[in-house]
């Protein structure tokens, strides 16, 4: 889910993503102190005509939501009854402009680049003893186990099921959890092999 | 050359290794064994991954105890599975990790990324995600991310054990075209029969170290 | 920091992020922090890891939401998320990471009763000292009430507790060098 980066030349793909970190933090708290509909509904419009701009298609947008789809009716079930329909679409519309914008910056940013500028701005804090480049390699590290923890625990919950346990969270936890340690191990390995200087 | 004298190995009270001395110069090397019989352990020695409990270890030179970055910088290690070797979640951005740690600039970078892409026939998987590799692809992503680092020798601790028979048969073909020294630690003993010396581990000593010819019967008789 | 500090921290980014793949249960329209397996990431990076290399895994999360990474359960992320009504629960996860962590270190032997309750301690009462004020002051709640909603989640929580004391356990068994 994080590697979104499509590649392209639009302007936003070339924006350098300093710039890009700091409007997307900024729309998202003004989207979240405003309260009205209306300006809620033309954040959307205006976060899909970003979309255009970057020439990311429509279906790539909808995708970003679609694993939300459930929550969003749910959350929209519930402020309908309790709270009556413009709150509903109020607190939907905002969540779904919150989620394409932040996306928007995902998909135009390759990680490295993201990563990159982070770590420029990390140097600032280098005399309280931050070291960026190690922070930068946690970060793209920690990017990259996302998806290996869960092929790792689809695994698991297979091997689990042959033995009828994958209805057990400890059965599938604990060797889940010990894969992932022995994996950490070895990545350290191949890291130092390849030349790391810590 | 990689010269081992009187290198014994244990993990805490638990020997692995005992007392081996080898001198490695030939291009093709193989090391077999039964799981468990040390040669993994023998494989980390060579690139400093794993330090010698006694005697020494030395590349070139090199101690591996007291030079180990010139040791890294001259032994590139391939492991079992890709997924822990790739370091970055991008295919372009792994290959340029290892330069980066050698200090090359940006556009040998860049020309040794595309060289290396060309060569393996990957330049369309440039800016793909590692992750979404086939396996086959992940293990060869990760043997170049080696080989863009130059290394004189290359150690491979069983590259192949994971893939199906015709990314076993690429990889061996690609191990087989590599300029390089290479030293592959291996169960498929029909990939080593042209090499130029296998070398057998057993129980922590080396059993057997000759030519395919007469390590390879030698072993087969071992398990038997 | 040695390589393997650092790699352990990244999985344990990972693993509090994967964590909230696991769908969460919402309610009240997403006016109250919903229920998810994340802060079981929290236990474990504490408990496994320790106090400084378990609170740096968290801080790095936070950070990563912060930048906008949609890490949260639910796909949440950015810093919109950050100053609605969970977060400040989100904001005490790399304090509560770092307590539990020093608790349990200091007291490697103790019985799995006594992990498991500074676990809790840290995971639950650290993060509801530092959270439930945050959500009465932004979600114009006053903290009578947050307090009430906050025992609905106490359930939910204590199973996480338990959980975590047991792999953290078990993983010190099978890794007692971490």
């Amino acid at each position: 889910m994080l590697d979104l980066y499509t590649p392209g030349t639009s302007m936003l793909h070339r924006m350098s993503p300093g710039p890009k970190m700091a409007a997307l933090a900024i729309a998202a708290t003004a989207l979240f102190l405003q309260e009205s509909l209306l300006v809620t509904a033309l954040a959307v419009v205006a976060i899909l005509a970003l979309y255009r701009v970057a020439n990311i298609p429509m279906k790539t947008a909808l995708a970003q939501i679609r694993p939300l789809m459930w929550i969003f009716v749910i959350f929209f079930a519930v402020q309908w009854y309790f709270s009556g329909l413009t709150l509903a679409a109020y607190v939907v519309l905002r969540l779904a402009a919150l989620i394409l914008l932040a996306s928007l910056v995902t998909l135009t940013t390759r990680a490295s680049d993201m990563i990159d500028s982070m770590t420029r701005a990390l140097r600032l804090f280098k005399p309280i003893g931050v070291n960026p480049d190690k922070v930068s390699l946690a970060i793209s590290l920690a990017l990259r186990f996302i998806p290996v923890l869960g092929r790792i625990a689809t695994e698991v919950r297979e091997a689990q099921k042959t033995r009828g346990l994958e209805r057990s969270i400890i059965a599938v936890a604990m060797p889940l959890a010990i894969r992932a340690i022995k994996m950490a191990d070895d990545v350290s390995d191949a890291i130092e092999s390849r030349g790391y200087r810590s | 050359m990689i010269d081992l004298k009187n290198v014994s190995l244990s993990f805490g009270d638990h020997p692995v290794l005992h007392n081996i001395s080898l001198s490695l110069s030939e291009r093709r090397i193989a090391v077999i064994g039964a799981n468990g019989s040390g040669k993994s352990s023998f494989a980390r020695l060579l690139n400093g991954l794993a330090l010698p409990t006694s005697g020494t270890v030395s590349v070139d030179g090199f101690d591996t105890k007291k030079q180990g970055k010139d040791v890294r910088g001259r032994v590139g290690f391939v492991f079992q599975n890709p997924d822990n070797q790739i370091v970055f979640p991008v295919v372009e951005e792994d290959l340029a990790f290892g330069m980066k740690n050698l200090g090359l600039d940006k556009a040998t970078i860049a020309t040794r990324t595309t060289e290396i892409l060309e060569r393996y026939d990957m330049q369309h998987l440039r800016e793909h995600p590692a992750h979404l590799l086939s396996g086959g692809q992940k293990q060869l992503l990760a043997i170049s991310g080696v080989l863009v680092m130059a290394p004189a020798y290359v150690v491979l601790d069983e590259p192949t054990t994971l893939l199906d028979l015709r990314n076993k048969r690429r990889i061996a073909r690609v191990l087989n075209a590599l300029d390089q020294t290479i030293i592959h630690v291996t169960h498929d003993l029909d990939q080593i029969a042209d090499y130029d010396r296998v070398i057998v581990i057993d129980e922590g000593r080396v059993a057997c170290d000759a030519t395919p010819a007469k390590a390879i019967p030698f072993y087969q008789e071992l398990m038997a | 920091m040695t390589i393997k500090d650092i790699v352990y921290i990244a999985l344990f980014v990972a693993l509090t992020a994967a964590l909230g793949l696991m769908p969460p249960i919402a309610f009240a329209g997403g006016a109250l922090p919903p229920i998810t397996a994340q802060s079981l990431g929290v236990m474990l990076a504490g408990s496994v890891l320790g106090a400084k290399r378990g609170g740096y895994a968290l801080l790095l999360f936070v950070a990563l939401v912060a930048m906008g990474f949609p890490l949260l359960s639910g796909g949440r992320g950015g810093f919109g998320v950050l100053l609605g009504t969970s977060g400040g629960f989100i904001l005490a996860w790399p304090i509560c990471a770092a307590v539990i962590g020093h608790l349990v270190h200091k007291n490697a032997n103790a019985n799995i009763w006594v992990t498991g309750g500074m676990i809790a301690f840290g995971g639950i009462l650290v993060m509801y000292t530092l959270g439930i004020p945050w959500m009465a002051v932004v979600g114009k709640l006053g903290l009578d009430k947050s307090l009430a909603i906050m025992v609905a989640y106490i359930p939910g929580d204590l199973v996480k507790v338990v959980l975590a004391t047991v792999i953290a356990r078990g993983l010190r068994r099978a890794y007692p060098n971490i």
